[in-house]
């Protein structure tokens, strides 16, 4: 047993360390920079040992906790776009005074649990990490305290979060009741068509699992937290948890509902269709960039999730390359957002981008580059991942599904063309001030250089993501 | 020949507009307009050296580059033949005189004009080369957004409406198109055009496939009724925009129904030419009398292109040698002419700053370099014997008459009104005798301007009296294209019987 806690490592580095770095914000003042240094490091660190990690699947605690190439994949993913988002947010946080010591150790906390997540092999363990991932998310959207809106859209997302856990953990009881057992595997090979509770069951918990990754119709929380919680939060909303909910779902669609396969497939294909639907239209007439992205992400979710309802390993990769482009695309739009200030405020509206083209060339064509890679248009990476999604669909042949994304991309396609009209048609009325966050700029940078040359050697991440699932 | 000749060619214009972004701003963006000139002049040279050494007698792909790309799926494949050669000449050609041309014009932010000129070169040489259909997407969609700048930022008042109109209306039918392709690949197993010609897609397949790729190509044409957008792109666009628009980009669409429509689908090609005829003839009559109505000289011009390229795609589904190297002959040839034309109105536009036919007139009197150009090209748009405009639409019209006489009579009235509003047109901006003071006061063509224009009429004149090297270049091609459709077409009747 003690020899198999290896494979537990990273995690029990990641706890203990956010322990101690807990006790050195609570100890030492004005510890913010500290802190926040600290956990970049460490960071970096769980990331370097989850890269030497051997690579056969390993499964401890009796089966409940698997490391796969599959949980690895997504903790580095994870790992890697906290880096990103935390550091490129660091100047935000401390000139919006919201520079407090918890600010890093909870998101530390919400990896830990993700890490749980993606890991999990048993109900049990999936309900715990998705909590401990909840909770921490909870305290984020509301940590600028003196803020109304941080605080309204922290208790919004907190009332309806913890409805929707609710419902899955009433599905993980069910599920047990039904199978009798909570080990994945275990009921995988219970279940099948005959067990019409195990269905209610599988219901429930698509409904919390679709509320985390904000699908619709669970998405009503999205667009007000995304508006209400400050920018350097919102980013990592739209990035990190919907990387862990994704690869939860297709973890519980790929193993314990892979017999049920025909029952859960007309649920996704709905919430799919639904939200690439809604995530088109209701973009179309919003004002704010945040609440904006934030329909734009309930659409990209759509997408991924088309290659979900193939029900296939072909449809799965698509959905996690998907995910993967989709990362670097709101990475780097929401470092834009970090470079749009004027007079120390932060500009969160469209009509503040209009013509900055002029005054500040730069960002203007990362922001063109990320805009035109969002609605998909090829040669750069956002075409590439629809590409691949579509690829499966079709070859499942699901065509209304295909063809009903793809109009979406025309109508979605719009809104992204209004942005770029106001950045380079429009006439120029502002001028920002000198940008100062400079890991903003490289990071805007590494993701329009990554969206840019995608498509000089594109199957380089299928490559990897074809090593993750066994069949 | 070892040497990547295609690579290069597609490339070239891209990394020249890198080094364009690296330059430094100095005054009037000398080194940028330099750099544009020369690399543009070299894509040119190259494409012709290209030319010069294709071997007419083979109807197979030649300088056929295969790189793999998306692991065993799909590759990186390129090649030209005897047709897709004179469209990337044509593109060659085009651009270089597009650069020249914005010397005059375009007077804000001109770095950023080359760079999206030249990256546009790039993709358009991209989708003449490619023979796959993934990269022939690729590039046919990417070409939305340098255009949609072009538009957008160096347009006209109405530029936002149009630029929109014209990138939602092309993205909307291309993505019809790209389900098509990816259901061509998990019929056939394959997306390399060459292995596809071999493989015969099923005749169950043809008519859905046919048509999701109808839809992009009858948006791009323009055909009608989805033309809306050109006149719109047209008026708004700056003059190298419309260039560009009309003389290349439009070509894409013919050129992709003689590379996938007809050698993929047979059958459903032979089933939707009723469709085919009544659309073209729609567009040739309806669209000549609609130009004959403008007050604006470029939506004049833009309808007049939706009317000669409905004689393009009536060419191309009369599936006889006539009418397919008469199409080809006439994209090339409204290519040269409809160029020279925008560059005409671009000329004016840049001394008065108005389009409208009714603020000119007698211009003959004060500026006659420039009236005698005008006089040559409109002549040419309609059709005169001598022109490259009359081979093409009477090779049109002698393959439609081996099919169906009643369209070819009715085509042939679209002769009969293009010459009327050409003839009016230049009636009314050129003669009149009611001069305005602003006129009097115009100078007339400058050197650049002269040496743009006569290089156009040149080629108008020179392939109108001498296109033996143009039918030399397509003939070999041409006939595999209609025997390759004609067997197929009898190995699938043959299968149902």
């Amino acid at each position: 047993m003690i020899n198999n806690l290896n494979i537990l490592l990273p995690e029990i580095f990641l706890t203990l360390s956010i322990f101690s770095i807990l006790m050195i914000g609570v100890f030492i003042r004005k510890s913010f920079n500290l802190v926040f240094n600290l956990s970049s490091v460490i960071i970096v660190i769980t990331l370097v040992m989850i890269l030497n990690l051997p690579t056969q699947p390993e499964k401890i605690f009796l089966d409940s906790f698997v490391r796969d190439n599959f949980s690895n994949f997504f903790k580095i993913l994870i790992l890697a776009s906290s880096l990103f988002v935390l550091n490129s947010s660091k100047t935000f946080i401390t000139e919006n005074k919201i520079d407090k010591f918890e600010y890093p150790i909870i998101i530390l906390i919400a990896i830990l649990g993700m890490f749980f997540m993606v890991s999990s092999n048993d109900l049990i363990l999936f309900y715990l990490g998705l909590e401990l991932q909840s909770l921490a998310l909870y305290i984020l959207a509301s940590i600028d305290r003196d803020n109304l809106r941080s605080s309204e859209s922290g208790i919004k997302y907190f009332v309806l979060s913890a409805l929707s856990s609710g419902l899955l953990l009433y599905g993980c009881s069910l599920l047990y009741g039904f199978t009798g057992s909570t080990n994945f595997d275990f009921i995988a090979n219970e279940l099948d068509k005959q067990n019409t509770g195990a269905i209610f069951a599988m219901v429930f918990i698509l409904v919390g699992l679709a509320f985390k990754i904000s699908a619709v119709p669970f998405h009503m929380w999205t667009p007000d937290v995304y508006e209400g919680a400050p920018t350097s939060i919102t980013s990592f909303f739209a990035v990190v948890p919907k990387v862990a909910g994704l690869a939860l779902l297709i973890k519980f669609m790929h193993i314990p509902f892979a017999n049920i396969l025909l029952e859960w497939q007309t649920i996704i294909i709905f919430i799919s269709i639904s939200s690439m639907i809604l995530g088109a239209v209701a973009a179309i007439i919003q004002k704010n960039l945040k609440r904006l992205l934030a329909y734009s992400s309930i659409g990209h979710i759509g997408y991924a999730l088309a290659g979900v309802a193939t029900g296939a390993k072909s449809g799965y990769e698509s959905a996690i390359v998907y995910i993967s482009i989709y990362v670097v695309m709101n990475i780097g739009a929401f470092s834009c957002l970090y470079l749009m200030k004027k007079d120390g405020k932060y500009k969160e509206n469209i009509s503040d981008l209009s013509g900055i083209s002029k005054k500040h060339p730069l960002l203007a064509i990362s922001f063109l580059i990320i805009l035109f890679s969002l609605a998909g248009i090829p040669p750069l990476g956002g075409f590439f991942a629809k590409f691949y999604v579509f690829t499966s669909v079709i070859e499942h042949k699901m065509y209304a599904l295909a063809i009903v994304g793809l109009l979406t991309t025309v109508i979605s396609a719009f809104y992204y063309l209004r942005i770029i009209k106001t950045i380079y048609f429009d006439d120029s009325s502002i001028s920002f001030d000198v940008a100062k966050n400079k890991v903003a700029q490289i990071t805007i940078l590494i993701s329009c250089s990554f969206l840019i040359t995608f498509f000089l050697y594109p199957s380089l991440l299928n490559n990897v993501v074809n090593t993750l699932l066994i069949n | 020949m070892n040497f990547p000749i295609l690579s290069t060619l597609i490339f070239l214009p891209l990394v020249s507009s890198f080094f364009i972004f690296l330059s430094k701003d100095q005054k009037n963006n000398y080194s940028s307009v330099y750099i544009s000139v020369f690399s543009s002049l070299a894509t040119f040279v190259l494409s012709l050296f290209l030319w010069y050494s294709l071997d007419l007698n083979s109807p197979d792909f030649q300088f056929v580059e295969e790189h793999s790309w998306i692991n065993d799926f799909i590759k990186f494949k390129l090649g030209v033949d005897g047709i897709s050669i004179l469209f990337i000449i044509l593109t060659t050609f085009i651009t270089p005189i597009c650069i020249i041309s914005c010397i005059n014009s375009v007077k804000d932010r001109v770095k950023e004009f080359l760079i999206a000129i030249l990256i546009l070169e790039t993709l358009m040489i991209g989708v003449f080369c490619s023979l796959d259909l993934v990269i022939f997407y690729l590039f046919f969609e990417a070409g939305l957004i340098p255009m949609f700048i072009i538009i957008g930022v160096w347009g006209g008042p109405k530029r936002v409406y149009s630029a929109f109109k014209f990138f939602l209306f092309t993205l909307l039918g291309s993505v019809l198109m790209l389900v098509a392709i990816i259901a061509i690949y998990w019929i056939t197993g394959t997306t390399d055009i060459t292995e596809i010609y071999k493989i015969k897609i099923p005749k169950d397949y043809q008519n859905l496939l046919w048509l999701a790729f109808f839809s992009s190509f009858a948006v791009k044409t323009p055909m009608w009724p989805v033309h809306t957008w050109l006149p719109d792109a047209h008026v708004e666009a700056p003059t190298a925009g419309s260039v560009i628009l009309a003389a290349i980009l439009l070509k894409m669409a013919g050129y992709g129904f003689l590379r996938f429509s007809i050698p993929m689908f047979p059958v459903a090609s032979e089933f939707f030419t009723p469709l085919i005829y009544t659309l073209s003839i729609i567009a040739i009559i309806y669209t000549s009398l609609v130009a004959l109505m403008q007050d604006d000289m470029k939506k004049l011009i833009a309808y007049s292109s939706v009317a000669h390229m409905g004689y393009v795609t009536l060419g191309i589904f009369t599936f006889t040698k006539q009418g397919i190297e008469g199409s080809i002959f006439q994209m090339i040839s409204h290519g040269l002419i409809s160029a020279a034309l925008f560059l005409c109105v671009g000329v004016v536009y840049d001394r008065l700053h108005s389009r409208l036919i009714s603020s000119y007139g007698g211009l003959v009197n004060y500026l006659p370099k420039y009236s005698f150009l005008f006089l040559l090209f409109a002549l040419a748009a309609l059709g005169l014997p001598g022109t490259t405009g009359f081979l093409g639409e009477f090779l049109v019209l002698t393959g439609s008459f081996q099919k169906n006489y009643i369209v070819a009579m009715l085509a042939t009235i679209g002769v009969v009104l293009g010459a009327a509003y050409m003839l009016w047109l230049t009636k009314r901006v050129i003669f009149g005798k009611n001069v305005k003071d602003e006129i009097k006061k115009l100078k007339d063509t400058n050197k650049l301007e002269i040496l743009m224009l006569t290089t156009l009429a040149f080629f108008i004149i020179f392939f109108g009296f001498y296109p033996l090297p143009l039918f030399e270049t397509l003939n070999v091609s041409v006939d595999n294209l209609i025997l390759n459709y004609e067997q197929n077409l009898n190995d699938l009747k043959i299968v149902e019987k």
